[in-house]
Formats: C-alpha cells, structure tokens, sequence
C-alpha cells in the first residue's frame, strides 16, 4: 500500500460542493484501496465534518472497507436469479479453490471473496466479477478454471 | 458500406462481446474485409449474447446470436465478403427470418424504442432518431402548465415500484412555493433480480437525460441530480458521457436549446445501501448523511432535497416522457388497462428460455409472458411460480399465471409490480429457502431505524432459517404471519412496510411446502440440505468415487460392490450425489 497522499480540498475533491462527503469517501476508496483512518482524521480535519459522522457513512454503506483487499477482489452475485442458479455452490467452489472464507483476504493478499447482492446481469446467472470483468453462466467447475486463471496471472507476476 | 454492430451491455460484456468487438476492429484495422464497424447497447436477448447485427447498404438488417470472437472470420468472410446469410446462426432477420421472432413479437417498444439500434455512445445516433425533438416542442410550447396536464393526461404511473402519477407528482413540486428546487432521476435500482434501468442507462442515456430535463422545465427546477448504483460502472461511463455531449449541445447548462430556461445536472454513485432506492433515504444520501428514510409527510414535492420542493422520478419514468411528448397523451393512454397505461419493461430472468429485456404493454398475462415471449421453462420443466417485485414484492404461482400485468390486478394477488424483475421459478425451487433469501437481503439491508423492521425482520429470518434447518416448531407459520403484519404495520419506510411481501405470499400460494419442512421433515423440492437423505440404489456400479469424495468418510463400499451410506455419519453435503455417474444415488 502506497503512502498517505494528501488531497487537495481547496481545489479539487468536490471543493465548495454540498454533500461531498460521500463522493469523498469513494475517491478516498479508489486511491487507498480502502477507507484509512489517516484519510478520516484528513476529511475532517479539513472539511470540519464531525469524526462522528464521517465514520458513521463510512460504516453504514456497503461500499465502503475499513481493512486492505486483496490485489484481485472477486464479487460473487448472490442476487435472486443467481440464488436459485446456484450461488451458494459457486461461492463454496471459490473458497475452495482459494482455502479462505467468504468475506476474507489470502494470506499473500491476492485474492478476498465477497457477496454482493445483484450485478444486474441476471440472465447470465450465476454470475461472479473479478475486478472488473464479469463471468456469466458458470459451474463450480466453470468457476475453478477462471480462479485458476487469475492465479496464473498473480504468480506470474510475482516471479 | 455494410455496418457491423456489436451489442455492448453489461450483459454482452460478460458473455464476451468485448472480444468479438476487438476481433472485428482488428479485421477493420487491417482492411480485410470493407465494413463499418459500430457500437450499440442492450439488444434484448440476453440468452443469446454476444449479439450482432449486420446492416446492408440497402438497408436490410441481420441480427447473429452467440458470436463468440472465433466465428468472426466466417461471418465477416460469407455475410460481409459474399452477401450470404449464415442462416443457422441468424436470430432475427427484417425479412421474416430467425429463430427468436417470438421474443419480439408481442413487445411494444417505447422505452427501449432505441435500445439496441443507437450508438449510445453517440449524440448524433440520438438526434437522428428524433432525440432531443421533444424537448425543443416543449421549449417552444413554452408552457409548463399544458406539459403536465399532458403528462398527467397520458396516465403515466411512476416506474419505479409504487406507481404513482408522474404528472401529479410534477404539479405538487411545480405548486411548492420556494425559488430553488431540484429534480432527482432514481437509478438507484437495488431489487436483486431487475435490471431495465441498468440496460436504458447503458443503451440510450439521452433518452433519460431529455425527459429529466423536460421535468425540470416542468417543475422550475434549475438543479439536478441523477443517483447511480456504483455496481454499474458502464451506466456510470456511458452518462458522464452523454451528460458532457448534451452540454456541449446547448441541451445542458445556461439558456438551454437557446431559451431563458437553465438545467445543471450531477451524477451522483450511490455506495450500495438497498434502502437508499427509498427517496428521502436517497436524499439523505445526496446531502452527505447516512441513507435513513424520514417521515413523510412532509413529501419531498414541498420538502425535499436540502428542504427544497424535489421531484424524483424513475429512469424508465423518464424515458418514457420524450415518446409522450412527441405522440401525444393520447397515443400513450391508448396502450395498456383502464388504470395501468403504456408499457412496462421487465427483466426475465431465472429459470427460463429466453431471458433478457422485454417492453411489454400493460394488460397482458403473465402466462403470455413467460409462455409466449420468454419461450417457456427451461428444460420444460414444470413452472412453479414468478417472482415480481424483488424483496418487496411476492410470488405469484402458476395457477394465477393469467392474472393481467397492471398496477391493481398485481398488487391482488400481494406481490407488487415493482421496478419490473421478473423471476421465473420452476418445481426445483424450494419456497421456504427463496424466502428466506429474501428476507435475508431485507434483513442486512434495513437501516435500523425502526424497531420492527430491524428486530422484527432477524427475527423472522431465524424462524425461516430453523425451519429450512429442519428445527421448525409447530406455530412457526403462524408466528411469520404474526410478525409479518407487525413489521408492515410499524415501519415507517417501504423497505420494512413491504419486507415481509415474499413470506406472505409463499405461505399464502405454498403453505404445504412450509409445513412439510415443519411436520414431515421433509424439503419437497429437495433444496434444503440438512432436510435430505441420500441412498445408493442398486444400480450402483461399485467405482468408489463417492466414497473417496465423502468428507466423513460415510460412504463405504467395495470395488463392484453396491456402497452404502451410513447415515449416522452422513452431513448431507450432497458430493456423492454429484459425482454419481450412474445416478445411483438418490435423494429424498
């Protein structure tokens, strides 16, 4: 994780616009990855929004993280379409495959399994989004091989 | 010169149009074949993606279903290079060809009358089919009194779920007194199961953008806000760009279409809270605050946004409003029931043939739906039930499946019309496990704030859980049903008033089901895991592959030799069941 960068309040970061707070929270999101304390104590000491409230949004909406992920976040669609198409198999083939639970990061920080409710792509059911691709009408075989995929692609890197 | 289109959805996306798409632009790079290469949104037959259309110079259009990247080379060598249609692959042909007419021969398009055809990605594509030309009218006309009489004549309802009168709507924020107001497109479209709004956005963002900004005009409102899921990144893409494209047209910004009249609107990503789909919730939102509904009245038309009089209306609520203005009240009336007019958009999804986008005009059944467009049950099997409305709509069962799609025939039945998901269940869906799916999303998704629906609805879940855990009591059902009308009763929101819809209704059409749970232990759709038993049937062939998968080492058995499961051991996980090759082992 790179270091603390500080934004520019006077002139970007939705200077003078009213409810900035969460557009804020989501830049914050994009370049840190997730929701650092460093960053809270910086909108409100800047913004002169109260710690209370800023923490308050940050824990109400489900977009926002208050811990690291892992390089390659997997969205596994637990919307109703894929519910009945088998959700349930396609997140138990994934935490196979990766060896952590749903809502956890591996430990080399490669992977973090998640559920989301609906990505809209319901005829494709199930369906899962690994960063920022989508996979539509997958087995828990189907899912293993683009688990495998990604891998590939992280030790390739990392070698 | 022949142009190829590629369907570029979320949907096609995922079904790899991306690639097609790169396929055919390298083609066009390298010059190996003369065409123009295009770009449009969400054709409609999501189960056929990836989707392309080829239109000839003489005008002819061709639309290919499944065109994976490797059959690029043929199409583009036989249809481009030779002008032979590849029949097997075609899907629907304007010379009566195709397998899949069916799907769009009983759709009125209003909605989607550009979804599909236009580069959304392009103003020019908008403007030639008649965009932006109600807006200037409406400019013109120069009365916003006769707008929203119009608006109010046509019988538009609100799309997103309640279905209220757009116009009236209109007239309350037009008649609140106050100098600023705002007007707000919801696009916030949380149901999980529903995604019209999605595709509109993605396919013809102008046509949204257009009846907003005729809204404004309507009521006086000089600000504007659109609220999008962060989930649906292409719809975010797409309207940034339609928003810039529109101000450097003159239809955004000071003096639009040369008038007195001034609109501004900002895109706003909602963070993924189901409840801000409620509008003061997703007010509260735009101000920067935790997405918490508020007691109404006030009603956002006197009290809204930063107290200001709002007007918030649906993304299909506004697509609708360009077709109105350029047809007239009068034609719009003329479609759908006494009190339902026009279309709807539906989302058809789940077990199901053809699933995808369908505008289908108001009045029609249920059974014409799923039947006649959607080509029936997938695998025909046996149609159970539909579910519409999402978490806070029902399920309606197959022997109502003739009951008419308008606000008041669903709402009959207990389940509601809602923004339009429509899932398609067959006799492999277990009811008591799809309520508590339900009731689970409802149950994380409620803000907290009111007592009920924060205690009531986990309460409720535990019921359903124990009871799909095969731990149910006798009086659970009865419980549900109690608490049910306790949580409508007392919370202030629809989110908490309507989650209780789908437990309702499922004990209502499916009582049997719950109390074979209950009584017989027993999950009649063989869903509910802990509620099965698994047995090797003779025709085992003795190959040790279930025993070796069995993570309790239950099964045991010898080469050739039937195996058998010891019952005591079994966790019912359903492995051996799933690799049996020869279906020896039954589950009942």
């Amino acid at each position: 994780m790179s270091a603390h960068r500080r934004f520019d309040f006077k002139k970007q970061h939705f200077a003078g616009q009213e409810g900035r707070l969460v557009p804020l929270l989501q830049r914050a999101q994009e370049s840190d990855g997730y929701i650092t304390r460093e960053r809270i104590a910086e909108i409100h000491r800047e913004c002169g929004i109260p710690l209370a409230q800023i923490y308050g949004v940050a824990t109400f909406y489900a977009q926002f993280r208050l811990h690291p992920v892992g390089k390659n976040l997997i969205r596994v669609c637990h919307g109703t379409a894929c519910h009945v198409s088998g959700a349930n198999d396609i997140t138990k083939a994934i935490e196979d495959a990766l060896g952590v639970s749903d809502g956890e990061t591996t430990a080399d920080r490669m992977f973090t399994i998640e559920t989301v409710s609906c990505l809209g792509c319901c005829s494709l059911a199930p369906v899962i989004m690994v960063n920022r691709d989508t996979h539509g009408n997958l087995s828990e075989k189907e899912v293993k091989r683009v688990i495998r995929q990604y891998q590939k692609a992280a030790t390739g890197e990392t070698q | 010169m022949t142009r190829v289109v590629v369907g570029l959805g979320t949907c096609g996306i995922a079904a790899g149009a991306e690639k097609t798409y790169d396929a055919l632009a390298k083609h066009h790079a390298a010059g190996t074949a003369a065409f123009e290469l295009d770009k449009t949104g969400c054709i409609g037959m999501c189960y056929r993606e990836p989707l392309i259309e080829i239109r000839s110079e003489d005008g002819s259009r061709v639309q290919y279903g499944n065109v994976t990247a490797d059959k690029v080379d043929r199409l583009l060598a036989e249809h481009v290079g030779e002008g032979r249609v590849i029949e097997d692959w075609v899907v629907w042909a304007d010379d009566g060809r195709g397998t899949e007419r069916a799907y769009f021969s009983r759709q009125t398009r209003i909605v989607l009358r550009n979804c599909g055809k236009i580069n959304p990605e392009a103003i020019e594509d908008y403007l030639a089919a008649d965009g932006y030309m109600a807006l200037r009218a409406v400019l013109e006309q120069d009365d916003p009194d006769a707008l929203i009489s119009a608006i109010v004549d046509s019988g538009l309802r609100g799309r997103g779920g309640a279905g209220f009168l757009t116009g009236m709507k209109w007239r309350f924020t037009r008649l609140a007194g106050g100098g600023r107001k705002f007007i707000i497109c919801n696009a916030d479209e949380g149901d999980p199961g529903a995604f019209m709004d999605r595709s509109v956005l993605e396919s013809d963002p102008h046509s949204v953008l257009e009846g907003m900004i005729i809204g404004a005009f309507a009521i006086g409102a000089h600000e504007g806000y659109i609220y999008v899921r962060a989930e649906y990144p292409k719809a975010i893409e797409r309207l940034n760009i339609a928003i810039a494209q529109a101000e450097t047209h003159g239809f955004l910004g000071e003096r639009v279409g040369g008038s007195s009249f001034s609109f501004h609107v900002k895109l706003k990503e909602g963070a993924g809270a189901f409840v801000c789909g409620e509008e003061t919730a997703l007010m509260a939102s735009i101000e920067g605050r935790r997405g918490m509904p508020r007691i109404r009245p006030p009603f956002p038309a006197t009290k809204g946004l930063w107290d200001c009089p709002t007007s918030i209306n649906n993304v299909e609520t506004f697509a609708n409003v360009p077709w109105i203005v350029l047809n007239g009240a009068e034609a719009f009336a003329s479609i759908g029931t006494a009190n339902s007019k026009g279309t709807k958009v539906f989302a058809m999804a789940g077990k199901i043939k053809r699933g995808g986008l369908v505008e289908v005009p108001m009045g029609i059944s249920i059974r014409d739906i799923v039947f006649d467009v959607c080509g029936g049950i997938k695998k025909d099997r046996k149609f159970k039930t539909v579910q519409m409305g999402g978490p806070s709509g029902g399920f309606i069962p197959a022997e109502l499946q003739d009951t008419v799609i308008d606000y008041e025939s669903i709402n009959r039945t207990g389940a509601i019309m809602g923004s339009g998901g429509l899932v398609v269940m067959d006799e492999t869906a277990c009811m008591v496990d799809v309520t508590r799916f339900f009731l689970e999303f409802t149950q994380r998704e409620s803000c907290g704030k009111c007592t009920f629906c924060r205690v009531g609805t986990k309460r409720m879940l535990e019921v359903l859980t124990r009871i799909s855990n095969g731990e149910g009591r006798d009086g659970d059902v009865e419980l549900l049903e109690q608490l049910a009308q306790l949580v409508k009763n007392t919370s202030l929101c629809g989110l908490g008033q309507t989650a209780p819809n789908p437990v309702l209704t499922a004990i209502r059409y499916f009582r049997s089901e719950f109390e074979a749970h209950i009584t017989n232990r027993r999950c009649p759709a063989h869903q509910c895991k802990p509620l099965l038993t698994y047995t090797i049937l003779d025709s085992c062939v003795g190959c040790l592959l279930c025993a070796k998968v069995c993570p309790t080492k239950a099964v045991t058995g010898e080469l050739k030799k039937v195996h058998v499961i010891d019952q005591s051991k079994c966790t019912h996980c359903g492995e051996c069941h799933k690799v049996c090759r020869v279906d020896a082992v039954a589950v009942y």
